[in-house]
């Protein structure tokens, strides 16, 4: 999916609808921010920039201070994802038993770089720093689940088909 | 009587398979005529065995694993049902000497009971430490956790106690809990295990600290990472509420404590205190300048108790047991027991609890079993990406506070992350400074400039230009990290790059008898 696709007026619209519906339920909850955040990149995947006017607003926060917050942690993203995140662990343990290899290995079966999208669309590769299993290391999470002790075969399992198993 | 049959539900048994090893197994009793109760428990921390499967017999629960659906016909075959013999039978779990060599108190209903049961929690200890606070006054129990000796299981080992008093003793209309369930730490899982496995735990050492300080509102911040952790969180405590342990009038005493799950976003740096509040609040994850601390001025600028899970989950007990009890294990100024996480390149990773005391060499060889490749373990970080690398000369040096940081290591949150003799070591020195460049918030310039100068003088050591003077120019730096940093982000990554350095100086390309500076 090319990352500079200008979006079409209605599904900026839908976007807008969806980002209205999530500042009605949450923006009166006490530290709004990320809640909203999590919410709107949950239904849409992202958080447009167009999102982040009609959030600062809600919340009486300057544009620049909702930018930031979305700027600043890893896991928000202002352009649509590949359909499917995979995310390599690249933390200590993961390292200890081979993530290099398997992460080399990963970057080869999807044709991208970290931070890159396939050129189908279908997968997004994103680090990750620790999944918490690391007693069963290598790691890996595919479109928000976990799998461990992921081997090179396994992880081609994993994403047969260009989807998650 | 119907057979019961366990399979765990905890992240890294389902990241191995445990969803469809369930399924096959119902399936298969479905089509073998047969009826069998089947629990989806926590994990009992054994992960090379994971996924485990257990089987409830008049002896005791008998243990299989690692099982994959393929071995599930054989299984029933082999009459596992009655604990019957098989390739992958473990015998009697709680006999298996990797548990039964184990102390658990905070983690001991782990991988036994159904983590979202309160039938369960409540028939094994569950709620009767929050039942003695009901009946005491705030100060009484402040007191049982400071005289329990329990400090901060996050990292930084502060008395829980004093956190608490402070806070008990600010006049604010509102105060919060906070449990900091950011479990960053590469080869730590102890609170995700915890909050997947025993969630009532958390929620019911969460109520005693709202009842100790006055606190109303409390807020689970778990990570982005954990998706099972928030959802099993977020239905134990719709299920708590539903029996009145939560809410405005817990078990009728009149008092108040409301919990909400608040979900990160992947910035390792909210593992720290003040940032983690800053998140809280919806700003970035940026450090605070204290004082003031947290307990007088926290979240939004109220008193605020923030804790680690591990140390939140471990009041229950205190107050069940008293502090004289578990005071009674540890060493020196390290009281209780620590859930030590053997993990990286390790036969048998997995959760230890053990009381403070344990040395490295026990929980390597006597729990791990060795390198999970088969060759000699070289290098051990102990406490996250921050933490100090030790080499095989220090691994008899007891696991306690005080004697750590007596060699300028840290116990930490007690993960453990082994490394065979492959590790190079000025790589997983470059990696500790480059972490630092992705996570650090920026606040302060130490962090923020000189991790990227880190990554660029040891590229140059190990690259062999003016190596002597370039090692000179890295201490220097480390120096300045260390002194001159906000928070241990900044101020703790030369704790492993300079670990990696005395002790194994020859990875950067250095003679093997450079002098080892204490």
């Amino acid at each position: 999916m090319p990352m500079n696709k200008v979006p079409t007026p209605a599904a900026a619209g839908h976007d807008l609808e969806v980002v209205r519906a999530v500042l009605e339920r949450r923006a009166g909850l006490p530290g709004a921010l990320l809640p909203i955040l999590h919410d709107v990149q949950d239904a849409l995947g992202h958080v447009p920039r167009a999102a982040v006017p009609e959030i600062a607003d809600a919340l009486g926060l300057s544009r620049a201070e909702v930018h930031g917050v979305v700027s600043y942690y890893h896991h928000f993203r202002d352009a649509p994802a590949g359909r499917t995140v995979v995310q390599v662990c690249c933390a200590e343990s993961c390292q200890a038993m081979g993530s290099d290899v398997l992460l080399a290995h990963v970057k080869q079966r999807l044709g991208c770089d970290l931070h890159g999208t396939s050129a189908d669309g279908a997968f997004t590769l994103e680090p990750v720093y620790c999944l918490g299993l690391c007693a069963c290391s290598p790691a890996v999470m595919v479109g928000g689940e976990p799998h461990a002790r992921v081997t090179p075969q396994g992880f081609d399992e994993l994403v047969a088909n260009g989807r998650p198993a | 009587m119907t057979p019961t049959v366990y399979v765990p539900r905890d992240s890294a048994a389902l990241a191995l398979g445990a969803d469809r090893v369930a399924r096959a197994i119902a399936d298969e009793a479905v089509a073998r005529g047969l009826d069998v109760h089947l629990v989806r428990n926590g994990s009992r921390g054994l992960f090379w065995l994971e996924p485990m499967v257990e089987v409830g017999t008049p002896e005791g629960r008998v243990a299989y694993g690692p099982v994959t659906p393929r071995d599930v016909k054989s299984l029933f075959d082999a009459g596992f049902l009655d604990g019957g013999r098989h390739a992958l039978g473990q015998g009697l779990t709680e006999q298996i000497p990797y548990l039964k060599n184990q102390e658990r108190l905070t983690f001991a209903r782990m991988g036994i009971t159904d983590p979202l049961s309160i039938a369960d929690y409540e028939a094994h200890e569950g709620f009767a430490g929050l039942r003695q606070a009901l009946a005491m006054q705030p100060a009484e129990i402040v007191q049982q956790v400071l005289d329990a000796g329990l400090r901060g299981r996050g990292g930084a080992a502060f008395p829980a106690g004093i956190k608490w008093k402070t806070v008990l003793g600010m006049n604010a209309a509102q105060k919060y809990v906070v449990c900091n369930a950011d479990e960053g730490d590469s080869g730590t899982f102890s609170d995700r295990m915890a909050m997947e496995g025993d969630p009532f735990m958390l929620i019911e050492g969460m109520t005693i600290a709202g009842l100790a300080t006055g606190a109303t509102q409390g807020y689970v911040y778990v990570r982005s990472e954990y998706p099972h952790a928030i959802a099993v969180l977020n239905e134990a405590i719709a299920l708590a509420e539903a029996a009145g342990y939560l809410g405005a009038d817990v078990l009728g005493s009149g008092r108040r404590f409301m919990l909400e799950v608040r979900k990160a976003a992947g910035s390792y740096v909210c593992g720290e205190e003040t940032a983690l509040l800053e998140s809280l609040e919806g700003k970035r994850g940026m450090v605070r300048a204290k004082p003031p601390v947290p307990a007088v001025a926290g979240l939004f600028g109220q008193p605020t108790v923030v804790n680690n899970v591990i140390t939140l989950a471990t009041v229950p007990l205190i107050l069940a047991r008293g502090a004289a009890f578990y005071k009674n294990y540890g060493m020196g100024r390290s009281l209780g027991t620590l859930p030590f996480q053997l993990a990286g390149n390790i036969r048998h990773g997995g959760l230890v609890e053990k009381a403070f005391g344990v040395t490295l060499r026990e929980l390597l060889h006597d729990f791990g079993g060795g390198s999970a490749s088969g060759r000699p373990l070289k290098a051990v970080q102990v406490g996250g990406p921050l933490g100090t690398y030790l080499p095989e000369s220090q691994w008899d040096i007891p696991l306690d506070y005080e004697a750590y940081a007596a060699v300028g290591a840290v116990v930490g949150h007690g993960g453990l992350v082994a490394h065979d003799d492959r590790a190079d070591m000025a790589r997983l020195a470059r990696y500790a400074m480059e972490f630092c460049v992705v996570e650090s918030c920026g606040k302060c310039t130490p962090c923020r400039i000189g991790s990227t100068r880190g990554v660029e003088v040891i590229d140059r050591i190990t690259a062999g230009a003016g190596r002597e003077q370039q090692v000179e120019l890295l201490r220097d730096l480390c120096d300045t990290m260390v002194h001159g940093s906000l928070c241990a982000m900044g101020g703790m990554t030369p704790y492993p790059v300079l670990s990696a350095l005395n002790h194994f100086p020859q990875d950067f390309g250095l003679p093997a008898t450079t002098p080892q500076p204490a």
